[in-house]
């Protein structure tokens, strides 16, 4: 049958298995956009307002689908824009096809109008791309592209097609085995003796008095949850995660510490510094997760899995590198434990924690006294768990929020929260939550901001409004880039350099876009703010104004040790003290 | 100069490593960016076609005092274009660099001495002019290195030289 190249972009989405395109439409770009009027029965188009957005609401959808998330923009402004959204999907790993529109395949390299070279801007931060300027290659690298982008390490591919490719015709059949001479999805390092590896492992844990696990975002890309617990509660060994491997095993699991590093809770950072065998799961020893290297679990031999041979040995050397899916590699493992693994092998070591984790408690802000008229960012992420039962999908921005919610937030199972991790990425929380409620339309969806970043995606309040989402959008309103002030607080000696945050009437401002706003400042607000928005049936905006210079803590300093944290300091009554109160902090060695 | 120039390139720490990837516009500068992006320390890249019209050849030396060369290799298997990677450092191999050299002969006498240096190294002479001679010398980086410091007691005008090109003898 014959198909124009606009046909063949959509037909390939549609056999990909992707339901919904996020986008953005433009002159070089036209050509697909009129061809996607004749499959709107099979792929729903999302008009974002910026591409950032469209590319950031792609790598939402993926990470709560598997599905590959697609995002479309025109050539120059439309696919620069897209730059921030791809290195977010690059550097959390997320499957994303890109499609650009390009200038006419004669003018290219010509500076024509609204053209940027997009293979060459993006190089960097994609896991592959290509330009088309021949129709007769197109139906094999747009399924190249869904190929390369799912498997293996996921990541984001571009593909960049010229606009008289989209418009001329050829004979198409659907494409259904991909083959790529270079690229195997799973590229063992030569000589890599699974057996031999496993056995040597299962020597380490077998010798091993102080064990952890660190289970990272590589458990959810193979979908081993299953195998991944049965190994946990087989081997008896503790459970610490990184940010984005938050939700691989039930946080409520005894044997899940939670979240290691930077804001990890001390017990968890002091498990992992004192151990002596560290069991690194789909992880990739991020400075985030590890503290100063040279300093980092200096006992613990390594035992490190990961489907990336590049991350084995990268920046923490192996005793043990198996390079493979933590799905093959997982059962193996189990096997190899001896009989008498169980948690009760570990009694002391769990002891010790336990002992670290009374102490972590003792630092707990809800556990000082709180002025009754205050509202402070722990309190409203407490209160949102308990209210929804923990049972939804949270998607949170970049800063403060983004770690209190970590900590005050329980989740039970996986993808439950979408964050940006490795980039950081401020303004990802609206369009993540755009991209998971279409990903999941039966889930509550929940969008947790801050006043900063929450500013950077303001426009998407409209595709909310006009895709008719249900999502309710939290903003914490502590009126500072309040990570940054942080920062300046401990290692600037409060000197506030541009951080200063002031925004515009929230409320008025849902009213605006038609949307319900809600506004809390105290607890007692904030617990029947959350109860009304989940009780209306279409998205709410609300603002939690809370206390302004609530730190997060304990905290890792930059260049310090993974054990070497600052701490709340508690004073003599539990009086709450926040750096405009007077108060400051412990340093705890 | 160009002397001190050969002795600090030394280097007893390098590695070969020959990568063939696709014949495609821009994989050159997929392998460079890379390199740039990873802050990998390159001593010498080169790039030929092979038998096969599809596949090009990458000959690439690495000093691994400050840059693993396993980690290039791993890194250079990222890249959906690279088909494989061979590692030579330790695998028998035949190893060649070639060097064009413009030598300074004012003193027409002179001329002879050079020849016989240029056939002591098995170079070619390629050009003659009034006050130079041009040599063609190929062979391991150390014999051309060799060559170029006897032959700049004359007076060196200009040097080329091709990076690496390598290929086990089995
Ligand atoms: C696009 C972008 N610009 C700048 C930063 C640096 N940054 C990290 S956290 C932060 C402050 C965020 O402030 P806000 O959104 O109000 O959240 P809070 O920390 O106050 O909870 C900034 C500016 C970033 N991560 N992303
Ligand atoms: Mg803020």
């Amino acid at each position: 049958m014959k198909r124009t190249g606009s046909q063949i972009i959509w037909e390939t989405i549609i056999n990909e298995g992707t339901d919904v395109v996020f986008g953005y439409p433009g002159g070089a770009i036209m050509p697909a956009y009129d061809a996607l009027l004749d499959y709107h029965d099979r792929v729903h188009h999302v008009l974002v307002r910026h591409e950032e957005n469209a590319a950031l609401a792609a790598d939402s959808y993926y990470r709560c689908t598997g599905k590959v998330g697609v995002c479309m923009a025109t050539s120059g402004p439309g696919a620069t824009n897209l730059v921030t959204g791809l290195a977010n999907a690059m550097m959390d790993s997320s499957a994303v096809v890109a499609i650009t529109g390009q200038v006419a395949s004669h003018l290219v390299g010509s500076d024509a109008f609204q053209e940027t070279d997009m293979t060459g801007i993006s190089l960097p931060i994609t896991k592959h791309n290509y330009l088309v300027t021949d129709l007769k290659e197109l139906a094999a690298v747009l399924a190249e592209a869904f190929y390369i982008a799912r498997s293996g390490r996921p990541g984001p591919v571009l593909v960049d097609i010229c606009k008289d490719v989209q418009q001329q015709s050829i004979e198409y059949t659907p494409i259904k085995h991909v083959k790529v001479r270079g690229y195997k999805a799973l590229r063992k390092p030569m000589n890599q003796d699974l057996q031999g590896l496993i056995g040597k492992a299962g020597a380490l844990v077998d010798a091993a008095k102080r064990p952890v696990i660190l289970a990272g975002q590589g458990i959810k890309h193979a979908n081993a949850h299953d195998e991944f617990k049965v190994f946990v509660e087989e081997s008896g060994i503790p459970v610490a995660t990184t940010l984005l491997g938050i939700g691989v095993l039930d946080e409520d699991h005894p044997q899940n510490l939670r979240m290691m590093g930077m804001h990890g809770e001390a017990y968890v950072n002091n498990a992992i510094a004192n151990a002596d065998l560290l069991i690194a799961l789909g992880m990739r020893f991020d400075d985030r997760v590890t503290g100063n290297l040279k300093m980092y679990a200096k006992n613990a031999k390594v035992i490190h899995v990961d489907i990336d041979p590049a991350e084995i040995g990268k920046n923490v050397p192996a005793d043990v590198g198996i390079c493979a899916s933590v799905r093959e590699v997982l059962p193996h493992l189990t096997e190899a434990l001896d009989d008498s693994q169980g948690v009760a092998k570990y009694a002391d070591w769990y002891g010790q924690i336990n002992e670290w984790r009374g102490d972590t408690q003792a630092h707990d802000v809800l556990s000082f006294d709180l002025p009754t008229n205050m509202l402070i960012a722990p309190q409203v992420m407490r209160i949102i768990w308990e209210e929804t039962g923990g049972q939804i999908t949270v998607c949170t921005d970049v800063g403060q929020h983004q770690m209190f919610e970590t900590q005050y937030f329980q989740h039970r199972r996986k993808n439950q929260l979408i964050t940006s991790g490795g980039l950081g990425t401020m303004g990802f929380a609206l369009p993540a939550a755009i991209g998971a409620k279409f990903g999941n339309p039966q889930e509550e969806v929940w969008a947790i901001a801050g006043d900063g970043g929450f500013q950077m995606s303001i426009p998407e309040l409209q595709t909310v409004i006009q895709e008719g989402l249900n999502v309710k959008i939290a903003i914490i309103n502590n009126s500072f880039l309040g990570m940054v002030r942080q920062w300046q607080e401990l290692m600037h000696d409060r000197r506030y350099s541009s951080v200063n945050m002031t925004a515009p009437d929230f409320v008025k401002l849902a009213e605006a876009y038609r949307m319900k706003g809600l506004r809390a400042s105290t607890i007692q607000e904030a617990r029947e703010v959350v109860r009304e928005a989940r009780a209306h049936n279409g998205p709410v905006l609300i603002e939690f104004v809370v206390e302004q210079e609530t730190n997060v803590f304990p905290m890792i300093q930059p260049g310090k040790a993974l054990n070497d944290m600052t701490r709340r300091q508690i004073t003599p009554e539990k009086k709450y003290m926040p750096a405009s109160m007077g108060g400051g902090m412990d340093d705890l060695k | 100069m160009l002397i001190d120039r050969i002795e600090a390139r030394k280097n007893p720490t390098q590695h070969t490593l020959v990568a063939l990837v696709e014949n495609k516009p821009g994989v050159l500068n997929r392998v460079a960016s890379l390199f740039r992006r990873r802050n990998f320390n390159i001593d010498s890249l080169s790039v030929g076609m092979t038998d096969d019209p599809t596949v090009s050849r990458m000959t690439i030396v690495v000093d691994a005092s400050k840059t693993s060369a396993s980690l290039v290799e791993r890194n250079l298997y990222k890249c959906v274009d690279v088909i494989e990677v061979l590692d030579l450092t330790n695998v028998p191999s035949v190893i060649r660099e070639m060097a064009l050299v413009k030598v300074n002969i004012a003193d027409t006498h002179k001329r002879g001495e050079v020849k016989q240096i240029a056939d002591m190294y098995e170079a070619r002479v390629v050009d003659v002019a009034s006050d130079s001679l041009m040599l063609e010398i190929t062979g391991t980086e150390d014999k051309i290195d060799a060559a170029l410091k006897i032959l700049s007691d004359y007076g060196i005008k200009e040097v080329v030289r091709t990076g690496r090109i390598a290929m086990a003898r089995r």
